[in-house]
């Protein structure tokens, strides 16, 4: 994979690799800007998927037979393909998922069991629900106490206000890489740094950074990294947990069943050894296996001609939208990802989504799973775009056109 | 007018537009149109919260009659409140309790009334259906 020549990025070839963008709507081609609820997939995703039920499957880690074997072979493949995405130590630091927010209620049930009464948890004001309900649900149960690291007007963190919240009570910082709602890129380097330096183990919500920046976990040296595949041109049903080896050893189990034991009898049941200790029964084969598929897929891009496209289509946009009369744009952070949120003066975001969709585009509208952000910005929800980098310019003027028209159409 | 009149008549309304923008641009006219419910009433007990958009909604039995008025901050969900209205307003609470509502899916607007639309509307039409009950115990 780091040996192959990289793809010179072509956004026209590009998205031949993906049906879906093809498509139309309401008699309209359509356009995909809701990439930070889901990604759309390559062929090559749905080609592996689809041959894996066709004529590959098994079930893993258990059969003798040929199929049970190649299938397994092909998980714990899967299982290297994440390792080396994120740059992980051990593969063994990889743990299948559900996706993100079971990761992260992984973590919160199992480290949280070692968390005594009065100990802290920590997280942002622009967390995703699924990072806040946990860490609410855990507080409750283990008697602990939630801090929030406030939210500047720009949409990024106060970080004076997150080194005054640390303590040596600390035990936990369970923070977005990237807001889903805003774009902000968070520095979760640094905060981490401080979080480390005050006895604090970190949680970093990768949701929104994995399909948009190279990841690096030992650089970073977060303790628990999380994602969801689908967000990453991967399947729905399907995530990782990463976790440093030695946390997860002194973690229990999460749930109990098949694959998760080395033995049991009535009196005592031992457990395996990662990453099988967290992964009880038999997995979403397919999801697992397709998650390396699109990592593989996007390693063969050229990274840095991504960035740079989603870059320039996010400013784009920006610049555009800054011209309706009326328009707010909400997370104006120094350090953003190509997710525009934005709110029109006297007009209900849904009512701009329904319109847009009617011409073909997809965008998200509401709270975004953030409702206690929006309450920091006094607003019930926003319109966001949020681009893939298979999205193309011509695309954001057509978005922009339709929106003019929505908002003639509203006013 | 009976109930299946009513609703007839808004499917032939709406008969006349093959363009979808077209169709909205009438659905927001109705909802800029809609008689607002008084502003003493958009109590917390009449309110329905969507994820989206939020509905108040009121209902009065006078004479034999069912009476309703609504709102929403959001206008497109007026327009089809405005709809609603206009089929269920005066009819006796057997009839609200009983009625199909056919006259949504037939325009193209059942995607409106889904459970996971989350715009209130599905619990206002629930909430109406129940007002109608509640007379009828």
């Amino acid at each position: 994979m780091t040996t192959q020549e990289k793809i010179t990025f072509n956004v026209e070839e590009i998205r031949k690799q993906f049906p879906a963008l093809h498509r139309e709507v309401y008699g309209k081609p359509f356009i995909y800007f809701d990439n930070g609820a889901t990604s759309q997939k390559p062929q090559i995703v749905i080609d592996t998927i689809n041959r894996y039920y066709t004529s590959e499957n098994a079930n893993i880690h258990r059969g003798v037979h040929f199929l049970s074997q190649q299938a397994t072979d092909a998980y714990e493949e899967a299982r290297r393909i994440v390792q080396q995405f994120i740059h992980a130590k051990h593969e063994h630091e990889v743990i299948f998922t559900k996706g993100t927010t079971d990761g992260i209620n992984l973590v919160a049930t199992c480290f949280g069991e070692l968390l005594t009464a009065g100990d802290e948890i920590m997280i942002s004001g622009m967390e995703h629900h699924s990072n806040i309900v946990p860490w609410q649900m855990l507080c409750e149960r283990k008697k602990l106490t939630l801090k929030v690291i406030p939210v500047l007007d720009n949409g990024e963190l106060d970080l004076e206000a997150f080194q005054q919240l640390l303590s040596e009570k600390t035990k936990l910082v369970a923070v977005t890489h990237i807001s889903n709602t805003l774009g902000t890129i968070n520095p979760v380097k640094w905060m981490i740094d401080q979080a480390h330096a005050a006895g604090a183990k970190v949680l970093i919500d990768g949701a929104q950074s994995i399909q948009h920046m190279p990841i690096n976990v030992q650089e970073l040296d977060c303790d628990f990294y999380v994602f969801s595949s689908h967000k990453v041109f991967g399947p729905t049903g399907t995530g990782v947990l990463y976790g440093k080896e030695a946390i997860l050893n002194a973690m229990p189990p999460y749930q109990g069943g098949g694959d998760m034991i080395e033995k049991v009898t009535f009196e005592k049941t031992t457990y395996n050894e990662l990453p099988f200790k967290f992964e009880a029964g038999t997995p979403h084969i397919i999801g697992g296996i397709a998650t390396g598929t699109a990592l593989r897929y996007l390693s063969s891009l050229d990274q840095e001609a991504i960035h740079a496209h989603e870059t320039d289509l996010l400013n784009f946009a920006q610049e555009q939208l800054l011209k309706i009369e009326g328009v707010r744009i909400i997370g104006t952070a120094r350090e953003k990802t190509s997710v525009v949120s934005f709110v029109v003066d006297g007009i209900h975001p849904f009512d701009i989504g329904t319109l847009l969709d009617k011409q073909g585009i997809a965008v998200r509208t509401g709270h975004h799973c953030t409702q206690p952000l929006m309450d920091r910005f006094g607003i019930p929800g926003t319109v966001r775009a949020s681009f893939a980098f298979y999205n193309t310019k011509e695309e954001v003027e057509t978005f922009i056109q339709a929106l003019n028209r929505s908002i003639g159409m509203l006013r | 007018m009976t109930i299946e009149e009513k609703q007839q008549e808004i499917i032939d309304d709406f008969a006349i537009y093959d363009d979808w923008m077209d169709k909205y641009e009438y659905i927001i006219e109705l909802g800029k149109d809609l008689p607002l419910i008084d502003e003493s009433k958009k109590t917390n007990d009449r309110l329905i919260e969507g994820c989206q958009s939020r509905v108040w909604v009121a209902s009065e039995f006078n004479n034999g009659k069912m009476h309703f008025t609504a709102d929403s901050d959001a206008i497109i969900t007026k327009g089809i409140i405005a709809l609603l209205i206009r089929v269920l307003d005066g009819e006796s609470p057997e009839n609200i309790a009983k009625t199909d509502l056919y006259f949504i899916p037939a325009i193209g607007l059942q995607e409106h009334l889904s459970p996971t639309r989350a715009n209130g509307l599905l619990s206002m039409v629930k909430r109406l259906k129940i007002a109608a009950l509640e007379v009828l115990k």
